[in-house]
Formats: C-alpha cells, sequence, structure tokens
C-alpha cells in the first residue's frame, strides 16, 4: 500500500502530501466512513458551542448575552447542524464503515458514488456554515423553516436561501448513500448470509436506507418550492398571493417525521449488536426486532401531521393521525422489552459500551413517553411548541441517538483503528454526560408545564422560570465537559491507546473476522455463515447455532 | 443595561398575585375551565400510566443488570432466541393500551375543544409581534390584554396579519394556530376573576419572546363595564401639553400605523392606542406600561424590543412627554 503510494514520478508529491491526497481521493467504504464520522463529530462540536450559547443566554431572565437575532440565528444554525451535518452523516458514517464488513463484502456496491455523497454532504455543510458572511447573516427562521416566515417579506437574508440550497444539495448526497447502502446490502452478501442472518444492524442499515430514499424526495421538492418563492417570486407558500401557509407544513413533516426514524433507527442498530455481546447472549427475537422495524418504516410515512394538531385540521384529521402516530408507537417501543429480555439470564459486562446501553434502555423509553403523550392529542394541544417538546426530543436524540452512538464509538473503535479507547476515562464520560444530560432536558418538561414556549430568546421573570432555566444550563455545560472527556479520549487513544486484537469482546458477526483495523481489501478470508452468528459457530462448534433453526441456522 | 430596567418592571407581574385570586402565571396543572380542566385530567391518566411503565421498565433493566452481572468463572450463559408467546403479548398489551388513549383522546377532545357554531365573541389577530383584540359585540378594539366574562366558553376567532402565530393560554384552554389565509376558532373560558398569562407558542420571527398575552378574566357586570369604556376614543386632550401631544400624533405619522378611536380598525400596522392607559404593559408584556416606561418607548421601541416593528421616529425629549401625555391621559 505505502509502496504504491511513495513519491516518484511526475506527481513529486511529498510523503505528507500523499497521505492527504490517499484520504482525499479515496473510494474506500472505511475511509469514506471515517470521514463522514470525523466530520459529523466537527459539526457536533460547532453545535454544542452554538447549544451552550443558547444556553448562557437562557440562564437568566432578560438576560443580554445574545440579541435576539443573534439568538435565533443560533438555535436555528443548531437545530440544521445536528439534524443535518451531525447526525445524518456521523450515523451514515457508521453504516458506511460497518455494513460491508458485517455482510463480508469488499466495498460498497457503488465505491465512487459513496465518495460523492461524502463530499457533497461536507460541501453543504461549508455552504451553509458561508451563510454567516453571507447579508443579513446566517438564516433564523428554525429547522422547519415554517412558510410564511420563511418567505422573502418575512425573511429578507440571503441565509434563508443559503439555508434552502443546502439541504437540497445535501439531500441528494443522502438519497444517492441510501441507494448504495440497499444495493450493497441485497447484492453483496457473503455466501450463506441470507437475509435472515443479516446482523441487526445491517438490518436496521437497510431500513434507514428505505426511509431516506422515501421521505428525502418530498424535503427536497419542498425546498424547491422554497426557492423557486424566494429567488423567482412564486407563490407556493404566500397566502397573501393564493399560496397555502399549511402546504409547506404537510409537505415538510412528510419529510421530517420519518427524519426522526432515520435518526433513531441506526441507533436501535447499534445497541442491538453490543447489548448481544455484553450480555453474551444473542437477541431475543430477531425476527420480531427486524419484522418490527419494517412496519415503523412504512408506518412512519403516515404520521406527520401528528406535528400540525395545533393547526386546526379538524377533529377527523387529529384522531386519524393520532391513530398512526399510536400504531407506530407500538413497534417502536416494545423493541425496549426485546433488548431488556436479552439480558435476563446473560452474564452481563458492564464495559463502557454496555454502560451506555443501559442508559439508553431509561432514556429512550422516558422520551417515548413524552412521546405517546403528544400522540394523545388533547395534551399535543397545550404542549406542543412548548420547553416540553424541546425535552422531549433531546430525551430521543441525545438520551437515545447519542448515547447509542458513544456505546458503538467504544465498541467499534478498536475495530476501525486497532486501539482501544480508554476505558478509564469511558466511566467518566458517561457518568458526566449520564448527569449532565438529565440535568439539563429533565428540568425543561416543567418549564413546558409552566407555559414557557420554545424559540424564545428570553422569558419574563415568572416563579420558578429563572431557577429552572439555570439547571437546564448548568447540566448543559457539564454535558459539554463530558464531550470533551470523549473527545480527549479518541485523540489520546489514538496514539496511546492499548492494542485491539482482532476480536477483542469476542464478538460474533463477521467484522470481528478480519484485522483490526481490516485490510483495504476487508477480508483475506470470508469464515463460512451458517448462522447469525458466524463467529460463535467458529469457537463453539458443538454448541453452534447453525444447528439450531430458531438461531437462524441450516435447521441442525 | 436593558435587561436590569426590564426586569425590575416585569415586577409588575409578581405585584399582580397579591391583587388576584388564583396564580397568573401558573400552567397546564391549574386549570380555571371545563375545558382546560378536561385535558389536565387526561394528563394526570396518562402521566401516571407513563410513570407505571417507566417504573417498570428501568426496575426491570436495574434487576437483570444486578441479577444477571458478570460473576468471574462464568461460563457463557446458554442462548434464549426468543419466546413466540411472550412477544406476542406484549405486542397486544401496549396496543390494548393505547387503544384505550386513543379512546380517551377521542373524548377529552370533544370536551375541551367543542364544535365552534355561533358567532365569535372575540377576533383575535396576530401580527409580528403582537395581537389585535377585536370585540364584534360592539367594535372595541384592544391589544395584548384581553378582557373576557368569568363563567361562560367564549368563542375565539383566531386570525393572523403576517405569518403563523399561536394563541396559548395554558389556564384557559388548548392551544391554536393563526394562520394567515385561514380563520381558526375555538374555545376559551375562565370561571374564576383573575389574570391569566399566555404567549405566541409558534416561532413568528424576531420579537416572538415578547408575544404574551395577559387575559383579564372579571364578572360579567364588571366586564360589560369595561367593554363599554373600551370602544370609546381617547379622552381629548385636557392640557396644553397633551394638546400639542395629539397634533404630534398626526405630524409625526403615529397616525398612519396607530388608530385612537376605540372602535377603528383601521389602520392596524401598530395597536389600537384609544385605551392605552388601562392596559398594563406595552410592546407585548416587554414592559409595564407606566408614563416613564411610555416615554422610554417612544423615545426609542427598538431599545426595549429589538427588532420591533414600530420605528424610532427620533423625537425630542419635548415631543416623548407631550406624546405620554396625550396617549396615557392621566392629567
Ligand atoms: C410604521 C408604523 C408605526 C409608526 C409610524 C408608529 N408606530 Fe407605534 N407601534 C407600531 C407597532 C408595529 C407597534 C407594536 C410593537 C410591538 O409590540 O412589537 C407599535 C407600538 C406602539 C405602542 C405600544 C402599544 C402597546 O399596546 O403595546 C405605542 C404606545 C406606540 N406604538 C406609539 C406610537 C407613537 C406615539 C407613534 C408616533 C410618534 C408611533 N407609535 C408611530 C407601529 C408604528
Ligand atoms: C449539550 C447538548 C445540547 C444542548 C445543551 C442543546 C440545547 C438546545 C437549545 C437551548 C435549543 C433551543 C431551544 C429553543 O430556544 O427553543 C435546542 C434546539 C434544538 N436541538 Fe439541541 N441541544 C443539545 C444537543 C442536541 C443534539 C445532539 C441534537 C440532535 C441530534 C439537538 C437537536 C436540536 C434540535 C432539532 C433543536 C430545534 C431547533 C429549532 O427549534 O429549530 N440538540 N437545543
Ligand atoms: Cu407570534
Amino acid at each position: 500500500m505505502t509502496t504504491a503510494l511513495a513519491p516518484h514520478g511526475d506527481l513529486a508529491l511529498t510523503d505528507r502530501e500523499h497521505r492527504l491526497l490517499a484520504w482525499i481521493a479515496t473510494v474506500d467504504h472505511k475511509r469514506i466512513g471515517l470521514m463522514y464520522i470525523g466530520a459529523g463529530l466537527l459539526f457536533f462540536v460547532v453545535g454544542g458551542i452554538e447549544a451552550l450559547l443558547l444556553r448562557l443566554q437562557l440562564a437568566q431572565p432578560q438576560a443580554n448575552v445574545l440579541d435576539p437575532q443573534s439568538y435565533n440565528q443560533l438555535f436555528t444554525m443548531h437545530g440544521t447542524t445536528m439534524v443535518f451535518f451531525f447526525g445524518m452523516p456521523v450515523l451514515f458514517g457508521m453504516m458506511n464503515y460497518l455494513v460491508p464488513l458485517q455482510i463480508g463484502a469488499r466495498d460498497m456496491a457503488f465505491p465512487r458514488a459513496n465518495a460523492f455523497s461524502f463530499w457533497i454532504f461536507l460541501f453543504s455543510g461549508i455552504f451553509l456554515y458561508a451563510s454567516f458572511l453571507a447579508a443579513g447573516g446566517a438564516p433564523a427562521a428554525g429547522w422547519f423553516s415554517y412558510a410564511p416566515l420563511s418567505e422573502k417579506p418575512f425573511s429578507l437574508n440571503a441565509g434563508q436561501d443559503f439555508w434552502t440550497l443546502s439541504l437540497l444539495t445535501a439531500g441528494i448526497g443522502s438519497v444517492a448513500g441510501a441507494i448504495n447502502l440497499i444495493v450493497t446490502i441485497l447484492t453483496l452478501r457473503a455466501p450463506g448470509m441470507t437475509i435472515g442472518r443479516l446482523p441487526l444492524f445491517s438490518w436496521m442499515a437497510l431500513i434507514t436506507s428505505f426511509i431516506v430514499v422515501f421521505a428525502l424526495p418530498p424535503l427536497n421538492a419542498a425546498l424547491i418550492a422554497l426557492a423557486v418563492d424566494r429567488l423567482y417570486g412564486g407563490n407556493f407558500f404566500t397566502p397573501a398571493t393564493g399560496g397555502s401557509a399549511v402546504l409547506w407544513q404537510h409537505v415538510f413533516w412528510a419529510f421530517g417525521h420519518p427524519e426522526v426514524y432515520i435518526l433513531v433507527i441506526p441507533a436501535f442498530g447499534f445497541i442491538s449488536e453490543v447489548i448481544q455481546v455484553f450480555s453474551r447472549k444473542p437477541i431475543f427475537g430477531y425476527s420480531f426486532v427486524a419484522g418490527a422495524t419494517v412496519l415503523v418504516g412504512f408506518l412512519s410515512m403516515s404520521v406527520w401531521a401528528h406535528h400540525m394538531f395545533a393547526v386546526g385540521l379538524g377533529a377527523p384529521l387529529d384522531t386519524v393521525f393520532a391513530l398512526t402516530t399510536m400504531l407506530i408507537a407500538i413497534p417502536t417501543g416494545v423493541k425496549v422489552l426485546n433488548w431488556t429480555a436479552t439480558l435476563a439470564r446473560g452474564s452481563i459486562r458492564f464495559t463502557v459500551a454496555m454502560c451506555f446501553v443501559l442508559a439508553f434502555l431509561a432514556q429512550f423509553t422516558f422520551g417515548g413517553i413524552t412521546g405517546i403523550m403528544f400522540a394523545t392529542y388533547p395534551l399535543d394541544w397545550q404542549l406542543t411548541d412548548s420547553y416540553f417538546v424541546v425535552a422531549h426530543f433531546h430525551y430521543v436524540l441525545i438520551g437515545g441517538t447519542v448515547f447509542a452512538f458513544f456505546a458503538a464509538a467504544y465498541y467499534w473503535f478498536p475495530k476501525m483503528t486497532g486501539r482501544l479507547l480508554s476505558e478509564r476515562l469511558g466511566y467518566l464520560h458517561f457518568w458526566l454526560a449520564v448527569a449532565g444530560f438529565n440535568l439539563t432536558f429533565f428540568v425543561q418538561h416543567f418549564l413546558g408545564f409552566m407555559g414557557m414556549p420554545r424559540r424564545v430568546y428570553t422569558y419574563p421573570d415568572l416563579p420558578g422560570w429563572g431557577a429552572l432555566n439555570s439547571i437546564s444550563t448548568l447540566g448543559g455545560f457539564l454535558f459539554g465537559v463530558a464531550v470533551l472527556v470523549f473527545l480527549w479520549n479518541v485523540l489520546y487513544s489514538l496514539r496511546r491507546g492499548a492494542i485491539a486484537s482482532d476480536n477483542p469482546w469476542n464478538a460474533w458477526t463477521l467484522e470481528w473476522a478480519t484485522s483490526s483495523p481490516p485490510p483495504e481489501h476487508n477480508f483475506d478470508l470470508v469464515p463460512p455463515v451458517r448462522s447469525r452468528r458466524p463467529l460463535w459457530d467458529l469457537a463453539h462448534p458443538e454448541e453452534a447455532d447453525y444447528r439450531s433453526a430458531e438461531a437462524g441456522g441450516e435447521r441442525g | 443595561m436593558l435587561a436590569e430596567e426590564t426586569s425590575k418592571d416585569t415586577l409588575c407581574y409578581g405585584g399582580l398575585r397579591q391583587l388576584v385570586p388564583g396564580r397568573p402565571e401558573a400552567g397546564v396543572f391549574e386549570p380555571v375551565s371545563p375545558l382546560a380542566r378536561s385535558i389536565t385530567d387526561l394528563f394526570v391518566v396518562v402521566m401516571t400510566l407513563g410513570a407505571l411503565v417507566l417504573a417498570g421498565v428501568t426496575g426491570t433493566v436495574v434487576f437483570f443488570g444486578i441479577r444477571y452481572r458478570a460473576r468471574p468463572g462464568d461460563d457463557e450463559p446458554a442462548p434464549i432466541y426468543g419466546n413466540r408467546r411472550l412477544e406476542i403479548a406484549w405486542f397486544v398489551i401496549p396496543a390494548v393500551i393505547v387503544a384505550g388513549l386513543l379512546g380517551l383522546s377521542i373524548v377529552t377532545a370533544r370536551a375541551a375543544d367543542p364544535p365552534t357554531t355561533g358567532t365569535p365573541d372575540l377576533v383575535i389577530i396576530g401580527h409580528q409581534w403582537w395581537w389585535e383584540v377585536v370585540y364584534p359585540q360592539n367594535g372595541a378594539v384592544s391589544a395584548n390584554e384581553i378582557h373576557i366574562p368569568t363563567g361562560r366558553p367564549i368563542l375565539v376567532q383566531l386570525e393572523s396579519i403576517d405569518v403563523i402565530h399561536d394563541f396559548w393560554v395554558p389556564q384557559l384552554g388548548r392551544k391554536m394556530d393563526a394562520i394567515p389565509g385561514v380563520a381558526n376558532r375555538f374555545w376559551i373560558q375562565a370561571d374564576l376573576p383573575g389574570v391569566y398569562l399566555g404567549a405566541c407558542a409558534e416561532y413568528c420571527g424576531t420579537q416572538h419572546a415578547w408575544m404574551r398575552i395577559r387575559v383579564v378574566a372579571q364578572p360579567p357586570a364588571e366586564f360589560e363595564a369595561w367593554l363599554q369604556q373600551e370602544a370609546r376614543p381617547i379622552a381629548p386632550p385636557a392640557t396644553a401639553l397633551a394638546r400639542q401631544g395629539q397634533a404630534l400624533f398626526e405630524s409625526k405619522t403615529c397616525a398612519n400605523c396607530h388608530a385612537i378611536d376605540g372602535r377603528a380598525q383601521r389602520p392596524n400596522v401598530g395597536p389600537n392606542l384609544a385605551q392605552l392607559a388601562r392596559r398594563e404593559t406595552i410592546g407585548g408584556g416587554v414592559i409595564a406600561n407606566t408614563p416613564e416606561n411610555l416615554a422610554r418607548w417612544l423615545a426609542n421601541p427598538g431599545s426595549i424590543k429589538p427588532g420591533s416593528l414600530m420605528p424610532d421616529l427620533n423625537l425630542t425629549q419635548q415631543e416623548v412627554a407631550a406624546l405620554v401625555a396625550f396617549l396615557d391621559g392621566r392629567p
């Protein structure tokens, strides 16, 4: 490898330039995956700094840290960054890295399209941030940019156009990436790796990719319509000239709700893998977990108007969307029971990764229950657009997705780098994250009950509001420290971490059958796949899964 | 600077508590109407159920964590691949629970949001960043402060001039979006006299934070008296200073944006100022309505509510004093 890249010939590049080129020009799914994760984490830090600025402003009633317009720009950028430039890329990066390894493939189906997806995401993100330099500054209409506020008469700043175009191009990259994953999973599986033996993370990647393919196009259609309105004087969403303000909401949420499943289903995949290995048991109800998630994928297209209960759609529509939302809650929620049951009669190892999984179970359940409260739509008539919503979705996105990502990071870091993350720093990271996260967002439920609307740059000094907000800010900074510890752990362990063996956790899926980190071509030899846990079968031929039909084996 | 001054001003909210029964800042758990109470009751049911589920799940996780923690010398535990019957059961039980919740939702929705037939008692129109309040009964027009009679449901028609806003007073009933091009109707009610605070809940731009709502619920007779008064034009100027203010109101273009006849709905670029003196706050709740604050507002609205659509008209101190004398009406 290195010799092939050694500087010679007309290129006459230095070693350093070669190394850079090896990344920039790569079509290797592992390098692309790592670049996705690295860039996503950078955006996470930027979005996190924005969040802390917001929290500083809210720490006291009528504080003067940020003027209203800056506050509005920062929450818009924070939300947009976290959803489109941290959440999706980091999850796409993990899928990119892991799926080909888990299914025993050499690379993704379309390696060049894969590189295209990454670069278009990165440039979309940079483009979005360039809006800070544009006339009128960054966008300020919120991450769902409701029309007509996002229309020209009310948002004159060029930043709003940056927002529209940046999401449009990012969306094209996501759809390309999703198609790539679907084709990879459907066509490049190793011999013996039937769909019924797909590791659960790869199952979740498959379902997520299908949702991306169906959900992103409505967003892109809406974005184009908005761009036409703003740049060429169209009238899609401007009531004053015959458009409809509510239309934007329908189309946006037709994307927006599936989007939250795009952000959480890969997390289900992380949890499913890690919990098996550290309770030393196969998942309880494999087909149930996979099947229920397929159901979630379908249903996710039918729940969008539960974001619109306050629009006044009328009783019949409210009821129908409450029904579909209740329906989707079932397959989403009961997976928690499968994970819990997987723990039973296991031999549980409290590694840092496992600690994050266990915290996920409690926090995600909590976020799910507050979600059910919104589906009970008369409650939504009180809670929507209040701080209760902010608390709810951060419970799902941080308590759920981000915690699951941390678990995944500790679990797969040795495979990706050949070194283990420090467990000592890991426990510190874990406890700071649990304390900081819950402190920040638990109290916000009460602010919602008390009548504090979301997206306000300040608030009157009503009894209790200042105190609860101060606690929330304190927690936010604690969580910030947790993230710093994590990043330090990554940088430190990259150089000094303990050397990892090929399979440091005694795991069972194919990615652990190759070296850590894997060679460019992934596998010298793919082990035989005769059940869902090929490496278990290799290690325990007498009790091999392939002897049992129940375990997805070859029926004895 | 600004922060210091304004936070002192909002002490008026605290002061109010001594004047009125009930707590004006109370939220969804202190409803004062059957509409809001039906929602609160549902809160109690759903949150109790939720707490049970949460306790069940976390309790089991903790129990398994302790009971099945790895011990030195453990063998690999025997695999358990699943249990069809159990899995079906835990699909069906939540299904029954949510079916129940859906039923309760439908029943509660009827109680909290009854059919909106009849003529509206109130027309409320959202503006960036204040509320226009119209009483069709006698044509009175107010802003941000909404008086209602106690003890009967009030039918509200909600509209918007510009972007989407949302009317939310937790103690009185559901929230509802104010959407341009759409006239939404819903009911609010207060059984106890008092002041109930609310706010615009749909993000509507720069000053979304200061688009607050004060509902003042009064016994019907008191309300009727208020309503008659509210429809009157601004008091004729009583002093020379106030007369000067009246002239300035025309010459400084205030009249292009503000009406000073209590029944005039145009111009409505800014709030109707006929009965301004009787309102507790100005600028959508950002400061208390005192002559000093009014002067500060007129001198430079943007320093108190940055981004507000009321321009700074570069008034001299003397002009400000004259306008305050005219608008405040208190000699
Ligand atoms: C271009 C239109 C415009 C002009 C001209 C204008 N205003 Fe205003 N004014 C507004 C708007 C809009 C508001 C509401 C501001 C807010 O709450 O965000 C307002 C608010 C006010 C308020 C506070 C009312 C309340 O109930 O909160 C007062 C008092 C006021 N204006 C007085 C004046 C005077 C006096 C003048 C002339 C010197 C004037 N305005 C000129 C648009 C205007
Ligand atoms: C320490 C971590 C975090 C803190 C302290 C934090 C804090 C905040 C704050 C203060 C707001 C604005 C609330 C408002 O004014 O309405 C907000 C909004 C939001 N946050 Fe976070 N956040 C954090 C992490 C995250 C993460 C990890 C995600 C997603 C993966 C996320 C997604 C969002 C979204 C989507 C919004 C809504 C933006 C909008 O209203 O347009 N946040 N957050
Ligand atoms: Cu508003």
